[in-house]
């Protein structure tokens, strides 16, 4: 699948000297979700900004549907759509001028019927009149996402989306994603909540001071990560593991009757069958077997650990 | 060229201006119009004519340039430092707008506002003294010149403020005295010496004594010289900000 953007040896380097990317090189497919994920100060909105045209990037480029985003700035940023981490909004203005007003400055003319059903899409139609400081920030951030929708973008950058949203409007703001993601807009969101990234992702970079660790697919992200666990319920509690065993790596719970058994599904492929062989060697009933996978949070949190 | 971004600027920007009537509008009238009673009516009659002018009607261009300054100013500086500081700009900034454009939205909108403000203060003036018009095409001209340049001024001391203070510093500690001493009350051939060639360092002078001109066709320096001032400042006003959005400076990190 062709690149919709392209990030090439970006850097950027504030003039208190902080360098806050790394020579990131990043391809984001079209129409795709990305979910960008690493922890506070990664420099996830430095690269949101920088590819936005907020921020002006010390070295390398960045190319959005082939348009240079400095060159062909114009080309580039009109097919770009933001929305901000911060909400922030003009408090007097009323909502229909404000999304109105967005389309205008992205050079787009006037079309009330689009502007009509965005706002319902939003849930924001009866509220078309009201003032921005009158709304809820759930409202605000609603206002937020029709503002950056406003002139049919072909990509959209969700800063930290879900950041204080109620679980209703988060629902509706990713019900609202697949959707665009159906007209072939492509996404890239930035998120803390890991399992938001792990149900709607198509692919997951992960950033930490500055420098992309690694960018997956979201599935080959976790099974390549993802160990297993399998936990073994014995029919008569145990006092200790077995010598036999040993070989297993095999915890048992306090009360002698659980015993966990990590594995790399990837890599063991015999390890279950021959463990299970052996417990039945010693002895030992097993009343229930349950595997689970590790989450992407606990990938994520491996990740960002390494080495700190 | 992208029109409907400058639309969409000029457009917000002119309905904050019909948001806030009474104190963009209403009150600069307001207290020139108090200008008027006190000089114009009140001591004026008791002063005598200054280069075969009264009083009241000699005071009307300077009186005129002192609101078209200060809301130029204000209103150009507002309407840029307040994305800044609400952090609105950030759509603005994103946006597929060129400087110029982005310029031509804030600035344009401030001096409509306020040439609208020194045609509508002018219309205040009649109900007070007695004036004419002799050069009303001049008039004109200066009026938006001068809108145009102080707006593009405030535009600059917008983007340059990062608190509300430097907002209102160059205002009210430059500007407002530069005009009472740049002869919108008095004309400078009253000045004693050295306070005469002194005072023609103060570029107002230049736009106040043009004004004049263009109302009686009397002058305290040749209506070229001013003409020619002021289109200096403009200039370096221009260069200025064109400077700001190729360095990014104070608006893109």
């Amino acid at each position: 699948m062709p690149s919709i953007i392209r990030v090439s040896g970006l850097t950027k380097t504030y003039q208190s000297g902080f360098t806050a990317l790394e020579n990131v090189d990043l391809d984001i497919r079209r129409g795709e979700i990305f979910a960008l994920l690493g922890p506070n100060g990664a420099g996830k909105t430095t690269l949101i900004s920088i590819i936005c045209g907020i921020s002006s990037p010390s070295e390398g480029s960045v190319l959005a549907d082939g348009f240079d985003i400095v060159r062909d700035y114009r080309a580039a940023r009109s097919k770009i759509g933001l929305v901000p981490q911060e909400l922030c909004s003009d408090a007097f203005e009323n909502v229909w001028s404000a999304v109105s007003f967005s389309r205008g400055l992205f050079g787009k003319p006037s079309n009330p019927a689009f502007i009509e059903k965005l706002l319902r899409q939003l849930s924001l139609w009866d509220k078309k009149d009201a003032q921005m400081r009158e709304l809820s920030g759930g409202m605000k951030r609603r206002v937020m996402i029709a503002k950056a929708l406003s002139h049919e973008p072909e990509i959209l950058f969700l800063d930290e989306p879900t950041a204080g949203v109620d679980v209703e409007l988060r629902k509706d703001m990713w019900q609202m994603v697949r959707e665009l993601r159906e007209q072939g807009v492509t996404i890239i969101l930035t998120t803390h909540y890991i399992e938001e990234a792990e149900e709607m992702a198509d692919r997951i970079g992960v950033i930490r001071k500055g420098q992309i660790l690694l960018v997956e697919e979201k599935q080959a992200l976790m099974d390549k990560l993802g160990s297993k666990q399998l936990s073994i319920r014995l029919q008569q509690p145990i006092t200790e593991i077995p010598a036999e065993l040993s070989e297993f790596n095999l915890q048992l719970d306090q009360d002698g009757s659980n015993l966990s058994y990590c594995y790399d599904s990837r890599h063991e492929s015999d390890g279950i069958a021959r463990l299970l062989r052996k417990l039945t060697q010693q002895g030992l009933e097993i009343r229930d077997l349950n595997s689970s996978e590790s989450s992407l949070e606990d990938i994520f949190v491996s990740l960002v650990q390494e080495d700190q | 060229m992208n029109v409907y971004a400058i639309r969409a600027i000029y457009k917000f920007e002119m309905s904050r201006t019909f948001r806030t009537l009474m104190q963009s509008i209403a009150s600069p009238v307001l207290s020139t119009s108090l200008y008027f009673i006190v000089f114009g009516t009140a001591i004026g009659s008791r002063m005598g004519n200054i280069d075969g002018i009264s009083y009241g009607a000699f005071i009307i261009p300077g009186l005129v340039m002192l609101s078209l300054l200060s809301e130029s100013i204000s209103n150009a500086s507002f309407g840029i430092f307040f994305p800044k500081f609400s952090g609105t700009i950030y759509e603005v900034l994103s946006a597929p707008v060129s400087a110029m454009e982005i310029v031509i939205g804030y600035v344009g909108a401030a001096a409509t506002k306020s040439v609208t403000l020194g045609l509508l203060i002018l219309f205040t003036a009649q109900l007070f003294v007695d004036y004419h018009i002799e050069h009303p095409i001049w008039m004109l001209a200066f009026l938006i010149l001068t809108a145009i340049t102080f707006s593009l001024f405030g535009f600059i001391i917008g983007i340059w403020a990062d608190d509300f203070q430097k907002l209102q510093v160059i205002p009210l500690m430059v500007v407002t005295p530069l005009t009472f001493l740049g002869g919108a009350f008095y004309s400078i051939s009253m000045l004693p010496e050295p306070w005469q060639t002194l005072t023609l360092f103060n570029p107002v002078v230049y736009l106040i004594s043009g004004f004049r001109w263009a109302f009686y066709g009397v002058a305290d320096v040749n209506v070229v010289v001013s003409l020619g001032m002021t289109m200096v400042f403009l200039l370096i006003c221009l260069t200025t900000v064109w400077w700001i959005f190729r360095s990014g400076y104070r608006l893109r990190t």
